[in-house]
């Protein structure tokens, strides 16, 4: 294994008006790993990877990708290194002015990579790869269920080959064997692509399912990194608790009180 | 004492506020209008905006100046002719239009129709991570979203007050023909005599303002909306009703610097 990171983050800071949500994130994820980042609603696990990706700037702190710190490097080099991530967001974020095929061409468009005549042809072939037939290119978003929408936003995300990609909660909302079926294509593209990864995730199986290692979010800092598979067998108090979805323990939910 | 620093306080926040706000809508247009002179270009999304802004707000538009013109023939001239001067109907229809009601009905009515839809549109990409996914999907969103817009509505509307000039004109014409018994030789023949090339030109360049303004405020309301469906509908009216205070304000500043010497 190479000795830099494929990400590594140090001490990063985001505060939002009186709340400090990010309060010193450290967090490597090793070149070709899928990393899973656990922990409650609100603490921050958005900012931390919209941070990576530049739609929010941190206060404080070091993201270094491929070991060049992105919040340092000139504007230009900076979306370079960020150009080599693919994200899928929560809710698809598909464009929905657009059919099918040109959401999941986009990038490659946008990039010049192909031309909009070859673009269909491509869109189909990336369609098949998330299990979805050509018939669906021809199609608005607003036409399809939220699993295939979360498919469509798979290939959005895999059509330019990205060396990282980001999941931000890829099985909300989905039947628990959708669900399944998402983590295995995601599981499957990640291993095609060889790309390092970083998911946000409530769900333990899925976490169990494509994560490597694990990190658990807490009070603005990682209180916690290990094997995914020790996610459910941890002895740290505050995993165990949220893992476990326990009403009582370390994590005090303002809420309840 | 203590009541007295907090109402200090509370003035402050607010005078901060607003600096912050303005400051934070001159960047948003500075950063626009870099990236309509920027590569990437978008022709084809500027075709649409300019569609969109444009020929869809014809209808509209033209009813508005068609009638305006009608009801100013009519007002001027029960007013007029208690001092026996009906004869300056057609000059103050004309000027009225031309200087005046063209740009402004114009900018407020597609303010209503175009400037509401961006914000709509771009606030709902904005709550549904749509412009975020434009990032990740290497392209800038001020480039892709905003630039198009701005400058399709700058070249929209003065191409519609044209319109609107010549529709308000007509509307003037017929009523002072058809209702009034006015000659329509004289009528024309009164009408462009006292009319200047300044006049039409004045309000072709209020319209291009106007158009900026509108395209301007629905992006910026947009760009800026949180907060799902309810956020996406303070955006719109934000929009609208700030671009039509702008209009006003804007028209009675422009009209001072064109033609008060």
């Amino acid at each position: 294994m190479s000795a830099t990171p494929k990400i590594r983050i140090r001490g990063l800071k985001k505060r939002f008006g009186a709340k400090l949500v990010l309060d010193g994130v450290d967090l490597d994820v090793a070149r070709g790993t899928g990393m899973v980042v656990i922990g409650g609603s609100g603490t921050g696990k958005s900012v931390l990877i919209k941070s990576i990706l530049g739609l929010v700037t941190p206060d404080e702190g070091v993201i270094e990708i491929d070991g060049e710190d992105v919040l340092r490097a000139p504007k230009r080099r900076a979306r370079e290194l960020r150009a080599q991530i693919g994200m899928l967001f929560q809710n698809g974020a598909l464009f929905d002015s657009m059919k099918v095929w040109e959401n999941v061409c986009f990038g490659l468009l946008a990039q010049k990579r192909i031309t909009r005549r070859q673009a269909r042809d491509k869109a189909v072939e990336i369609l098949a790869q998330v299990g979805l037939d050509a018939a669906v290119a021809g199609l608005s978003p607003s036409e399809l269920s939220g699993g295939m929408q979360k498919r469509v936003g798979l290939a959005r995300a895999i059509a330019s080959e990205p060396a990282i990609m980001f999941f931000d909660e890829p099985t909300t909302g989905l039947d628990p064997i959708m669900g399944a079926v998402i983590d295995e294509l995601i599981v499957d593209c990640v291993k095609r692509l060889g790309s390092t990864s970083i998911a946000i995730t409530h769900d333990m199986a899925s976490a169990q399912r494509i994560g490597d290692a694990a990190a658990m979010l807490y009070r603005g800092r990682v209180s916690w990194t290990g094997p995914a598979s020790e996610l459910l067998t941890s002895t740290d108090p505050v995993v165990d608790q949220f893992t476990h979805g326990r009403a009582h323990g370390p994590i005090t939910m303002a809420l309840r009180k | 004492m203590n009541r007295l620093l907090g109402l200090i306080e509370a003035l402050g926040a607010v005078v901060l506020g607003l600096i912050e706000f303005t400051g934070e809508l001159a960047i948003f247009a500075v950063s626009g209008v870099l990236y309509i002179f920027r590569p990437p270009y978008y022709p084809r999304l500027i075709g649409r905006a300019f569609m969109e802004i444009g020929y869809f707000s014809l209808p509209v538009v033209a009813l508005t100046a068609l009638f305006t013109g009608m009801v100013l023939a009519l007002q001027s001239y029960t007013g007029f002719s208690r001092f026996g001067a009906e004869s300056a109907i057609a000059s103050v229809v004309v000027l009225s239009v031309t200087r005046e009601l063209g740009p402004v009905l114009a900018g407020l009515m597609v303010a209503g129709r175009a400037g509401a839809a961006m914000a709509a549109e771009l606030g709902t990409m904005r709550v549904t991570d749509q412009i975020d996914a434009l990032s990740t999907l290497s392209t800038q969103p001020m480039g892709y979203l905003v630039a198009p817009r701005l400058l399709a509505a700058t070249i929209a509307l003065p191409l519609l007050v044209v319109l609107a000039d010549i529709l308000g004109v007509m509307g003037g014409f017929l009523v002072a023909t058809r209702k009034l018994g006015f000659s329509s030789g004289a009528y024309l023949v009164s009408t462009f005599t006292n009319l200047q090339a300044q006049d039409v030109v004045s309000g072709l360049i209020k319209a291009a303002v106007f158009g900026f303004v509108i395209a301007l405020m629905g992006c910026f309301n947009g760009y800026r909306s949180k907060g799902g469906a309810e956020g996406v509908g303070t955006a719109t009216t934000s929009a609208v009703v700030s671009a039509s205070i702008l209009i006003l304000a804007l028209d009675y500043i422009l009209t001072q610097i064109l033609f008060v010497k």
